[in-house]
């Protein structure tokens, strides 16, 4: 689709509708909650803001009605990307498929995600990267090369240390998968996400959830006593910042803290 | 990804009739097993493998031992993560080849999903082979040619290599279990077998589709590795573009069993450097009865690279597994004797 190759911050002010600045660098907008009202002409921008949850008077034109605060970044992202699918379909036709129907090769799947179990109707090629980032929602395990070589979809599963990106959703059922997004309690980081931020060991980010997860691993598993045990055992999540130095020290500080406890 | 059909098999009967279309290794088999994924997976997104249906193994793995050790060998489960053998004390300490194969290949995080079955199994790196918009590959598509001869092949075969194909073997685990004389147990429609583990994998001749010996849908259940007096004198020493999580460019699998400084028995395996897992006999036949010295090492190095053939960019590999040959089989012999007893 021609839209989904602008920018979004273009995309969206043509419209009127929201101002998306480059706060989009951020996961949420942090602005103040405002409602804007525009009558709109019903365009493929438009018919995406149809899955923020706007509203449509008519096919032709529509009222909408945003708060600000509410929209993130990640909901713009998904919002496209639902669209981009479809995109080549009239609006109404869309709305008259039957919500419960299930295509070919879609089954129910059952995925315990952080302690969470959340049902799910997945296509058997779903792996389980994609289930937990475009099917949960949870976008912290990030898509580095998809074929097992980068280490930034590290999750854990059982409590071991493996790629989601090459793991199928529909052959995990009845484990136990744990993300970044669960590994913080009690409102406090785990000692490894506070070690990471405390020794700067990042620069872009991309790869530091997966980073994190197998260094929490890399620890338990006794692989960490070492400077140089550390860097062998961490070898699967690549930085392409090269933070590795800071890396090494983020684990040691959390070494300390994980053994202690 | 194409679409495919998933199952789960509850036993090895269910799983043998469920992957009737497994081939004999062949890229356009209509069904594929499961182990950890991290080849089938990869190279269904790739759209190189292209099966109609996916077994699952895993929950064979429930009702196997990982590791079991007995008087005459170890036994290890084809279910068992690569992660956990290579942690295990008692085979870092008794079969050190084994465990040190495991250890330095691919990362922790693909040990722990990979299956020892899958790992022996798993498919050439050969760029050719992994990307199908190259219309010449003989594995993947037989009688099409091969790119690689003519092509960017410094990471490709010299031993075991024909006119149809210099794609590398990838594996490390397998080199190890060729040179330790490996057996394996199979499952499949015909029953249960017994098979070396040197007759699993086939030469190119002519037909490098046609990859392992394995009947369709029959299934490696387990490995017996034999134990003997070179067993604890083992090790596995593995070259590589970078220090870690890396394919091999040159390695060896040695096994020495000594007395004094006279070499009694030898075990050389090679890879990095061959199509399939490679046993040098040629090697610790020049080895047997004789001092390991530093230039019988080389003869025996020159032994096992005889009938080298490279392409170009690999023209390194030959002198480079020689070198590896012999700095394996010196640091073998420098192994303190209190390890090996």
């Amino acid at each position: 689709m021609s839209f989904s190759r602008r920018p979004m911050a273009m995309r969206f002010s043509p419209v009127g509708c929201v101002h998306y600045g480059p706060e989009l660098n951020r996961t949420t907008i942090p602005a103040a909650p405002v409602v804007r009202r525009r009558s709109l002409t019903a365009d493929n921008d438009d018919r995406r803001m149809l899955r923020l949850g706007i509203r449509a008077q008519n096919v032709g034109t529509i009222e909408c009605e945003v708060s600000v605060s509410t929209i993130t970044r990640r909901e713009v992202i998904r919002g496209g990307a639902a669209l981009a699918a479809v995109a080549a379909e009239p609006v109404l036709a869309r709305s008259r498929q039957a919500p419960t129907e299930m295509a070919p090769g879609i089954a129910p799947v059952s995925l315990k995600v952080n302690g969470e179990i959340h049902r799910l109707n997945l296509d058997s090629r779903v792996t389980v990267l994609d289930a937990l980032r475009e099917h949960l929602y949870l976008t912290g395990s990030k898509k580095g090369c998809d074929q097992g070589q980068c280490g930034a979809c590290t999750i854990h599963i059982d409590g071991e240390r493996v790629l989601s990106c090459l793991t199928l959703a529909v052959a995990v059922q009845g484990k136990s998968i744990e993300t970044i997004e669960g590994i913080a309690a009690h409102g406090e980081l785990h000692p490894m996400q506070q070690a990471f931020v405390d020794q700067d060991g990042l620069q872009c980010g991309y790869c530091t959830p997966g980073q994190i997860m197998s260094a929490i691993a890399c620890v338990r598993e006794g692989h960490a006593k070492s400077d140089a045990d550390i860097r062998e055992y961490m070898s699967g999540n690549l930085c392409r910042c090269a933070a590795y130095p800071k890396i090494v020290a983020a684990i040691k500080q959390a070494r300390e803290k994980m053994e202690s406890v | 990804m194409r679409p495919f059909a998933f199952d789960s098999a509850a036993n090895l009967a269910q799983a043998s009739r469920l992957g009737g279309g497994t081939g004999q290794g062949q890229t356009d088999a209509v069904a594929q097993f499961l182990g950890g994924g991290t080849t089938l997976i990869d190279l269904m997104k790739l759209d190189v493998l292209r099966p109609q249906r996916v077994v699952d193994l895993e929950p064979l793995r429930a009702s196997s031992v990982d590791i079991e050790f007995g008087p005459t060998g170890m036994r290890l489960s084809a279910f068992a993560r690569m992660a956990t053998v290579a942690d295990n004390p008692r085979v870092q300490s008794e079969y050190p080849v084994i465990a040190q194969s495991l250890a330095l290949a691919a990362s922790p995080q693909i040990r722990n999903m990979a299956t020892l079955g899958g790992n022996v199994l798993q498919k050439t790196r050969c760029p050719y082979y992994r990307d199908h918009s190259w219309n010449a590959c003989n594995k993947r598509d037989p009688g099409s040619g091969c790119t690689a001869i003519s092509g960017f092949n410094r990471n490709h075969a010299v031993l075991g290599v024909d006119e149809s194909c210099i794609a590398q073997y990838p594996g490390d685990l397998g080199v190890a279990l060729i040179a330790l004389d490996a057996q394996l147990n199979l499952s499949g429609p015909r029953g249960a077998r017994r098979i070396p583990f040197s007759s699993l994998h086939r030469a190119a001749h002519g037909q490098p589709h046609i990859e392992i010996t394995l009947d369709p849908g029959e299934i490696i259940t387990s490995f017996f590795v034999p134990s003997g007096l070179w067993t604890r004198r083992s090790l596995y020493l593995k070259v590589r573009d970078r220090a870690s999580y890396e394919f091999a460019i040159a390695s060896a699998a040695v096994a020495l069993e000594m007395e004094a400084d006279k070499v009694v028995n030898a075990r050389i395996g090679l890879g990095g450097i061959a199509y399939r897992p490679w046993r040098s006999q040629e090697a610790e036949k020049a080895l047997m009865g004789k001092p390991l010295t530093e230039a019988n090492a080389q003869a025996a190095a020159e032994a096992a690279l005889s009938g080298a053939k490279s392409h170009g960019q690999n023209d390194y590999k030959p002198e480079l597994a020689r070198r590896t040959v012999v700095r394996a089989l010196l640091q073998a012999k420098a192994l303190p004797d209190s390890s090996v007893a």
